[in-house]
């Protein structure tokens, strides 16, 4: 059966309909990229499963479980994790406090003993050998005590996923998780959803403009445009159909050009490709 | 041992941990060390103020909500003794029945103004509890029959508090054990009873979740936290603490009028207070009002010192009149906010991570 499902989710501002009808279901065990041109809706799409914004009309689903009427941290707690496009942390805790809180909102931050007002924090081992175990994981225990806010960013976006992790989901939707990274970090990320890749538990969704990690990672690829799903289904014929090669590598033929240093931006300038790059 | 006193929550640095022990040993060896009536009163008043500071750094500095309300939960616990005392005659159980019925109304006005207004953003909150503190103070001082109006009310405390008691014929160590005597260690247990336990809850995991929220709102809510729930947990917390400090003070000074405990110039002070000792310190706010409540009782006296040696120049006689001591004082802050910004507890806990 299928864990997560959306079904004629739509979302309108004013006139303009952002996400229109999108009907679609991830089975776990599962990567789905999530393609498509700047202003497509793909972020948009994430944050109205993941409860960012409250969808105008339709539904999301997890295990059957209608998740409309839900808040953000109850989807979170109802096994959707998110990583966000920009970086999104708590930058002036440490490393290893970023992910011990999200352990403790796993582990009892929700309705029974998330307001414990009386322990030391401390005296919680289970929750800091769990953090220091997924710390050690993405090979960030060394640098436990630093604040985040001090990290590079390559250890941030590392730290984004290990958040993830520690929130023991059963989505993972990661929004453009290499953006910004040099050729030598972004490996390491993509190392390390291969490997809750290996999970056959796990539905992992991932908005990536890099055809290339597209091509390798994900077993389905749908494409958006207008914020309407346009096509669906194994990643060869996906990318070799002439709706992508029209709405989203036409576009990235016409920026080749226009490639310079800085990370993508959402929304302000057009999408360029660059995932082919040595 | 310690560490569960402390919460495992050390000063983390030589100097301040000298300092506090010293601030520490100072109060509660006061009424020996200085038995004059002004030197009690000001250590009287150091006291209210680490509860009331401390209060107001567990919704500031912990959980970053800026409130200008809180003066009026410290308003509401010192007219709770008041009126109690004043309506029951003096005693234990006019002490007990209002100091309930403050915690009762603090709980359910924070209650309130956390579930109606903490969802909007911060600036508005900030501007609702600035609106709902003015109404209060407003109807303090229009309900005379109940508050005693801008004349306040004065009254008695049961007697073992009240200074015309005495425990014992012959003074101990040079100090008459009266019951202003009493009265002060009541305020002091009380104030290291209540600061351990607002460390306790910083540092629960309640308590970082409080950080967690403070540093980015979003990213918490989307890790699974109920934002609203722990926020309004917060403001409700830092009400019950500011309430139980002004009935400490209602006890001390024996007399609430709007201007000793419901002023705009309290909650201005705690502002300053918490900024000097150090946003996010629990330390901080005792280091904090034991330098603030001594600089604004004893800079008069020290400037009426600095006036008269300098009275052969007549324009720094007239710089350093004890009239100036709130030019001084200002001078103080800005100073101390230029070259602590992160507060005391905040520059000395650095210089210990660069060493």
């Amino acid at each position: 059966m299928s864990l997560l499902a959306t079904r004629d989710l739509t979302i309108r501002f004013g006139g303009h309909v952002a996400v229109n009808a999108v009907t679609c279901a991830f089975q776990p065990g599962t990567l789905t990229a999530i393609v498509g041109p700047n202003g497509a809706g793909k972020t948009t799409y994430f944050n109205l499963i993941s409860g960012q914004l409250k969808a105008s009309a339709g539904q999301v689903t997890l295990d059957g479980r209608d998740l409309s009427g839900f808040s953000v941290s109850q989807r979170t707690r109802a096994g959707l994790g998110r990583a966000f496009q920009l970086t999104n942390l708590f930058p002036r805790l440490t490393v290893l406090e970023n992910i011990r809180l999200a352990v403790q909102a796993t582990r009892e931050g929700g309705h029974r003993r998330g307001l414990n007002l009386w322990s030391v924090w401390s005296d919680h081992r289970g929750l800091i050998a769990r953090a220091d175990e997924i710390l050690a994981a993405v090979a960030l225990a060394d640098k436990e005590n630093e604040l985040v806010a001090n990290l590079p960013h390559g250890d941030q976006r590392k730290l984004e996923v290990a958040l993830l992790m520690a929130l023991e989901s059963q989505v993972f939707m990661f929004d453009e998780p290499t953006a910004g990274m040099n050729a030598a970090e972004a490996p390491v990320i993509l190392n390390l959803i291969r490997k809750l890749k290996e999970d056959p538990r796990k539905t992992i969704l991932l908005v990536e403009h890099k055809m290339d990690v597209v091509r390798e990672l994900a077993d389905r690829i749908i494409v958006l445009h207008n914020g309407t799903l346009v096509a669906d289904g194994a990643p060869a014929e996906v990318i070799a159909s002439p709706i992508v090669q029209e709405a989203y590598l036409g576009v990235a033929a016409q920026n080749a050009s226009a490639q310079d240093g800085t990370p993508p931006h959402p929304g302000v300038s057009p999408r360029r490709e660059r995932g082919e790059q040595p | 041992m310690l560490t569960r006193l402390l919460s495992n929550d050390f000063p983390r640095n030589r100097i301040l941990a000298v300092v506090l022990v010293g601030l520490l040993l100072a109060l509660a060896f006061m009424p020996f060390i200085f038995p004059g009536v002004k030197a009690l009163n000001v250590a009287a008043k150091i006291l209210v103020f680490v509860v009331l500071v401390a209060s107001f750094d567990l919704l500031l500095g912990y959980t970053g909500i800026v409130s200008f309300a809180h003066t009026m939960f410290f308003g509401i616990g010192a007219y709770g003794i008041a009126i109690a005392s004043t309506r029951m005659g003096p005693g234990w159980p006019a002490i007990a029945t209002g100091l309930a019925a403050a915690l009762a109304l603090s709980f359910v006005l924070a209650l309130l103004v956390g579930l109606f207004s903490l969802r909007v953003r911060a600036i508005f909150f900030s501007m609702i509890t600035l609106a709902v503190a003015a109404a209060f103070q407003t109807l303090a001082s229009q309900l005379s029959e109940v508050t005693g109006g801008e004349d306040g009310l004065t009254f008695k405390m049961p007697e073992v508090l009240s200074p015309g008691y005495q425990m014992s014929e012959t003074p101990f160590l040079g100090v008459m054990l009266d019951g202003r005597l009493i009265c002060y260690y009541l305020l002091f247990f009380t104030a290291l009873a209540l600061l351990l336990a607002m460390l306790r809850i910083v540092n629960s995991p309640f308590g970082r979740v409080l950080q967690a929220i403070r540093e980015n709102e979003f990213r918490a809510e989307a890790i699974g936290y109920r934002v609203v729930v722990y926020r309004t947990t917060s403001s409700i917390l830092s009400a019950l603490f500011a309430t139980v400090a002004g009935a400490m003070l209602a006890i001390w000074l024996r007399y609430n009028g709007p201007d000793t405990s419901l002023s705009f110039e309290i909650m201005l002070d705690v502002l300053l207070i918490v900024v000097i000792g150090g946003m996010g310190t629990i330390y901080g706010a005792a280091i904090g009002s034991g330098v603030f409540v001594i600089a604004q009782s004893y800079l008069q006296d020290l400037l009426r010192l600095g006036s008269d040696t300098a009275s052969g120049l007549p324009w720094l006689s007239a710089l350093l009149s004890p009239d100036r001591w709130l030019l001084w004082l200002g001078l103080l802050f800005v100073l101390s906010v230029y070259y602590f910004p992160t507060g005391v507890v905040g520059r000395l806990r650095a210089m210990r991570q660069r060493a």
